[in-house]
């Protein structure tokens, strides 16, 4: 019983990355990933916040470069944002063990798409890996460090919401590594520097890299055949997998745990055993048109399992090829602003102003639903800015001046800070208004600190990025900073001001979030 | 796998629904059984619904609860009962404030583990699992609290 666990999926992650010797672990919050960071620091691993994804994966790759083994989390979007080295790494390859967490999710519990980023994997020619309990989070953990070692290349580790927040029973098997120590640089122009004459080698490497892993695919530890008692053969992958056995004991079942490059064999040769096959999984037909296109003969499902998470229910009908139009929950209670929430006010004034408001994602995403309705847009990280910019070059004057964008500060740092660039480079003929909703820490995704908190993961001092150093810096002409528990009221009038005045602005409304300061005083 | 035990913790952010899931599926696991439990995270704001599903058994495969087939509801705030109802099997047995004795309960932060002490009766986890989950699950300075709201509710 002692080596036995009950685990979520994410810290499954986080203690599998300790026990294999992780040396550094980087990423930026985003649900359902946050948690694995949050414990592997907590656990005593090396972890740090970066500012965006795309910062988090290059640092991974530096130390994955010098021998390493990193750890690299995001959510699915981060994903987006790390696209380009994710894709180039690929090409280069590691020295040491590199594993990308994507966490994807499905039905948006908390997140602006669904997209599936098994897509990235195939496209970004990463080898991926899905865990479907946190078990096997965290062998899967463990063996993809060992793969990405022996193949020299990064792995994806796709998992999704609900692996990352279900807690199952995890058996750690493996003895706890002491760390690795004959960290090096080894110099090698040809495989490190990505200038066209390399890469088109590069890119032939792993090619030849993806077929011989195709072929070791085929007798992996990650795929598992269970025989079954009817006719019906299931192939099937992560969660999915425990829903399709549930609903349907008897089959026979595939289960497939890396699912780029595929084992085409061993489908095959599955799916001839049956007068039935088909397959089970959720999001896109990710698995059904590559086995598909590789001319094996299965079944899928209809397009509205597309949408949304599985469930026992939605497997049973996809195994009864139903598609009838499902009963939809009722809806529950939305979140709220806290009492107290340093937003409200800020929302309170640009309602009162009649602004247009280009806003972003955050806890003050939430300025968009009653009483408040007063955030108009929301697209992606950063886009608060941008699209606020786009819309002072176009509208008409005295429609132009009305627009005010709104942004988070840990939004900013991650992706804020290249509008206001945009902004005083390509300035709108109005000028903009920005206001920066400075609540001190990255709350809506629980709380994490960030560089312009001036704490590290752990909520020790760190260097503080301040913000209105970073504005003045780019150029804006007018910087305030308004303390919104002293002055509430200024907020509208510094709006007020600002809107008639055809400059470059930048407020920021600054008051720490109530929770954090209940976090804090914990600490 | 008919013997699994299905329950669903329902209540709004703040109110522990996912500590109490967190200690029932704590002592279920140490009391031998294989366990699952899954809820939607990572919104900090307060007020929103929340429920979290604990399935235990000998095995079990999905980790969540699927509509119509709990057999165990717990909800921890009266307007949340309506829109989860649903959730219940027919003749699953609903839990609420109402069967404990509010008055009787040592502080309101404890009502979840007093519903937890209501929901024990009902479910074969040894008491000594129960207590070792509270202690180990909740801060020292409130164990004792939270073992005298347990049993209060276990006894109603
Ligand atoms: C590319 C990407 N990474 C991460 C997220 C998850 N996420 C959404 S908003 C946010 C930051 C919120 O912090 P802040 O801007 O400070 O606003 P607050 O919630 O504190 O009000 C994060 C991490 C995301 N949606 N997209
Ligand atoms: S968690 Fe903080 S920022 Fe979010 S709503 Fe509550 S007080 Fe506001």
């Amino acid at each position: 019983m002692t080596n036995k666990f009950l685990l979520s999926g994410n810290e499954a992650v986080a203690e599998a990355s300790l026990d294999a010797g992780v040396s550094l672990g980087t990423g930026y919050p985003g649900t359902p990933s946050t948690e694995i960071l949050e414990h592997f620091a907590e656990i005593g691993g090396k972890a740090q916040w970066s500012p965006n994804e795309k910062v988090a994966l290059e640092v991974g790759v530096g130390a994955a470069y010098g021998k390493a083994r990193a750890i690299v989390t995001m959510k699915h979007v981060g994903l987006n944002v790390a696209a380009d080295p994710f894709f180039t790494a690929a090409y280069t390859g590691v020295d040491g063990g590199l594993v990308i967490v994507s966490a994807d999710d499905p039905g948006m519990s908390s997140s602006q798409n669904e997209q599936d980023n098994r897509h990235l994997a195939e496209a970004a020619e990463i080898p991926m890996l899905e865990p479907s309990d946190s078990q096997e989070a965290y062998d899967f953990t463990v063996k993809g460090f060992e793969l990405s070692e022996k193949w020299k290349i990064p792995v994806l580790l796709r998992m999704t919401t609900r692996i990352c927040h279900s807690k199952t029973i995890v058996e750690k098997k493996i003895r706890p590594s002491k760390g690795y120590s004959n960290l090096k640089f080894v110099k090698d122009l040809r495989g490190k520097v990505m200038i066209p004459s390399n890469a088109r080698p590069a890119h032939l490497r792993l090619r030849e890299k993806i077929a011989e892993l195709a072929e070791f695919n085929e007798e992996s530890f990650f795929n598992k055949v269970e025989k079954g008692l009817i006719d019906t053969g299931i192939i099937t992958s992560g969660i999915s997998y425990q829903y399709a056995k549930e609903a349907e004991p008897d089959a026979g079942i595939l289960k497939l745990g890396m699912t780029y490059p595929l084992p085409f064999d061993k489908i095959r040769s599955f799916a001839g055993k049956y007068k039935r096959c088909i397959v089970i999984e959720e999001g896109d037909p990710y698995l059904f048109k590559s086995i598909m296109a590789a001319g094996i003969e299965v079944e899928g499902k209809h397009d509205i399992f597309r949408l949304g998470e599985l469930n026992l229910k939605r497997v049973r009908k996809i195994l009864a090829g139903e598609n009838t139009s499902e009963e939809i929950p009722p809806c529950g209670k939305a979140p709220q602003l806290c009492p107290g929430c340093p937003h409200k006010t800020v929302y309170e004034a640009l309602k009162k102003l009649g602004c247009t408001v280009p806003g972003d994602i955050g806890c003050y995403s939430l300025g968009t639903l009653p009483p408040y309705e007063a955030m108009d847009t929301l697209l992606c990280m950063g886009a608060g800015i941008t699209v606020g910019l786009g819309l002072r070059h176009i509208l008409p004057e005295e429609k132009a001046m009305k627009v005010v964008s709104v942004i988070g500060d840990s939004t900013f740092i991650h992706s804020g800070i290249t509008g206001l660039v945009d902004m005083v480079y390509n300035r709108p003929p109005t000028g903009h208004v920005v206001i920066i909703l400075d609540n001190n820490t990255t709350a809506m995704t629980g709380l994490q600190e960030h560089p312009g908190s001036g704490r590290d993961i752990m909520h020790n001092p760190s260097h503080q990025v301040k913000i209105e150093d970073i504005s003045r810096a780019i150029g804006i002409e007018n910087v305030d900073v308004v303390d919104m528990l002293k002055n509430p009221e200024e907020i509208e009038k510094i709006i007020t001001k600002r809107l008639s005045e055809k400059k470059t602005s930048v407020i920021i409304a600054r008051r720490p979030c109530v929770l954090s300061v209940k976090l804090k005083a914990k600490i | 796998m008919n013997d699994t035990i299905n329950i669903v913790i329902a209540g709004i952010g703040g109110q522990g629904v996912i500590k109490a899931s967190d200690i029932l599926s704590e002592a279920a696991f140490t009391a031998g059984y294989d366990v699952k439990k899954s809820e939607i995270h990572g919104m900090s704001q307060r007020g929103g619904s929340v429920t979290s599903d604990v399935r235990f058994a000998k095995k079990v495969f999905s980790p969540t609860v699927p509509p119509g087939e709990a057999d165990f509801l717990v909800v921890l705030a009266d307007d949340q009962v309506e829109i989860n109802c649903h959730l219940l099997k027919k003749g699953g047995k609903l839990i609420t404030s109402k069967d404990i004795d509010l008055s009787k309960i040592p502080n309101p932060k404890t009502l979840n583990t007093a519903l937890l002490g209501a929901l024990s009766s009902f479910i074969g986890i040894p008491l000594k699992n129960w207590e070792e989950a509270i202690r180990k699950l909740l801060p020292p300075k409130s164990t004792d609290m939270n073992i005298e709201a347990f049993n209060m509710g276990r006894k109603q």
